[in-house]
């Protein structure tokens, strides 16, 4: 039998280790308008929205480590944008706790949004030679409508795979504190004693 | 309570993101050989086979999303070929004899023809993609230094060219395309005087190809056929033999061609749906440099 605290990072570990694989066996090679979708910083920014900064963020570095690696990059470079990605997710959960069902979809933009212009600015950094084009703007926001797209249903399949072992849900801690004054029903004192 | 948690968020992020930027500083400055890039190659070898395993599983999945925009394309394809198909029928006679005179005053001359005869081609899969293409346009192959793969052998698929072997592990090796941004292929136009440029992609349009530094006042047609130059030299040779078609000449307007020296080209092979490529493994008996080795 598994502990409790590890279930989280075993599924987690499996999510990413099958999000670049089936990433770049399938996905990558399905093309929209002539960009493929990528739903890693997908992936990433949904496990942030559900677990927390900390786990997002760790994820995303782990996540983005592997694909550079499995794809013959720039080491870190994908990393550090998906760092990035998981973090902003997981604080956004912490301080807002954004409770719209189109939540997942606004974050995924953001998401593929930062991935995509993130990722080129790194390219040019690091002396890729390429126009700025319209052209390449118009790719760039192809992608992003794209990503928002399949944002929900991604944001579903990581709720299913992480339901259960994920930390405290702020929502629920909220919607207990306004129904019962902060305690659970077993904690309330009776009223006729 | 709340302070502690605060500050070990903020040290594993910080931890990360240093991590990051050493990986990235360190990777950078490396060569090919040094141990990052050594433990790539591993990671790469070990993943390759599970890559191509779901590669093999996925195929009906991409296939039912690749039919959709398939049919699309392949009505309107299917009018152009028809059309360009009556054309060639009649250039096929006339090349049929310019061919046989070619052979003759090539014998002749004793002039070295390096044709794609004298490679060894190796039929191999594609088992994976880099997630962006906009900036990077590889793809990941089932063979490698195993199979006698090495850096810079050039890559053909649909009897066009599709790129060239930048990366090689020990059974996988990935194919810098001719779409990469890095890309850059001589060429030589089929019109009337074989005018030469240089093939580059038009970024943010992947099926649209730039041939460059073509002569200001060149004679150049929509459907004139680019090819590969396949220059040699005693001490540098292409890294693509002669004569391999790369694309169709799409948009030769005289105007574009005269102030930026360029026409547009659209690539033979099917870039975005390739399942097999062929590697062109070297002419037996190469020694020299090659050029345009990739990144």
């Amino acid at each position: 039998m598994i502990p409790e605290q590890y279930q989280l990072h075993l599924r987690l570990a499996a999510l990413g280790f099958f999000t670049v694989v089936i990433q770049t066996a399938a996905v990558s090679q399905v093309t929209v308008f002539g960009v493929s979708i990528d739903f890693s910083p997908l992936v990433v920014a949904s496990v942030g929205l559900l677990a927390g900064s900390l786990p997002g963020a760790v994820f995303g570095f782990a996540v983005g480590l592997f694909a550079d690696v499995a794809l013959v990059q720039t080491l870190g470079v994908t990393s550090l944008l998906f760092i990035a990605i998981g973090y902003w997710a997981g604080r956004l959960r912490e301080l807002r706790d954004p409770a719209h069902g189109l939540t997942p979809l606004a974050v995924g933009a953001a998401a593929t949004a930062f991935a995509t212009i993130g990722f080129a600015l790194m390219q040019f950094m690091l002396g890729v030679r390429a126009p700025v084009s319209w052209l390449l703007l118009r790719q760039v926001v192809v992608t992003i409508l794209i990503g928002m797209l399949v944002a929900l249903p991604i944001y579903a399949l990581v709720r299913r795979v992480v339901q259960g072992s994920l930390p405290e849900d702020p929502r629920r801690r909220r919607r207990r504190a306004y129904t019962t004054g902060g305690l659970s029903p077993l904690q309330r004192p009776s009223a006729g004693r | 309570m709340y302070d502690k948690q605060v500050r070990r968020r903020r040290a594993v992020l910080a931890l990360l993101v240093v991590v990051s930027l050493i990986l990235l500083t360190a990777y950078f400055g490396e060569s090919a050989g040094s141990p990052l890039h050594s433990v790539q190659r591993g990671v790469v070898t070990v993943l390759s086979p599970i890559q191509e395993g779901a590669s093999r599983a996925l195929k009906p999945v991409r296939d039912l999303f690749g039919w959709f925009g398939d049919t699309a394309r392949a009505k309107k394809e299917r009018d152009q070929l028809k059309a360009q198909r009556d054309r060639l029928l009649e250039q096929v006679v006339g090349y049929k004899v310019a061919l046989q005179d070619n052979a003759e005053l090539r014998r002749t001359l004793a002039l070295d023809e390096n044709s794609l005869q004298d490679y060894d081609k190796r039929t191999v899969r594609v088992i994976g993609r880099p997630s962006n293409n906009l900036l990077l346009d590889r793809l990941e192959v089932d063979a490698g230094s195993s199979d006698g793969v090495r850096v810079g052998d050039p890559v053909v698929a649909d009897g066009g060219l599709v790129g060239h072997v930048s990366f090689v592990a020990h059974g996988t090796a990935f194919v810098t395309l001719i779409t990469d941004p890095s890309s850059s292929v001589s060429v030589k136009v089929l019109n009337a005087v074989g005018d030469s440029g240089l093939l580059k992609p038009s970024v943010g349009d992947p099926l649209d190809l730039l041939v460059q530094l073509l002569p200001r006042h060149a004679h150049i047609g929509v459907g004139d056929i680019a090819v590969t130059a396949g220059f040699r030299t005693s001490r540098l040779d292409s890294l693509y033999p002669p004569n391999v078609p790369i694309g169709r000449v799409t948009k030769a307007d005289p105007e574009e061609l005269a102030s930026d020296q360029q026409v547009h080209v659209a690539p033979v092979a099917d870039l975005r749906h390739l399942d097999f490529v062929q590697i062109l493994v070297g002419p037996t008996g190469t020694s020299g440099e090659r050029a345009q080795v990739g990144p």
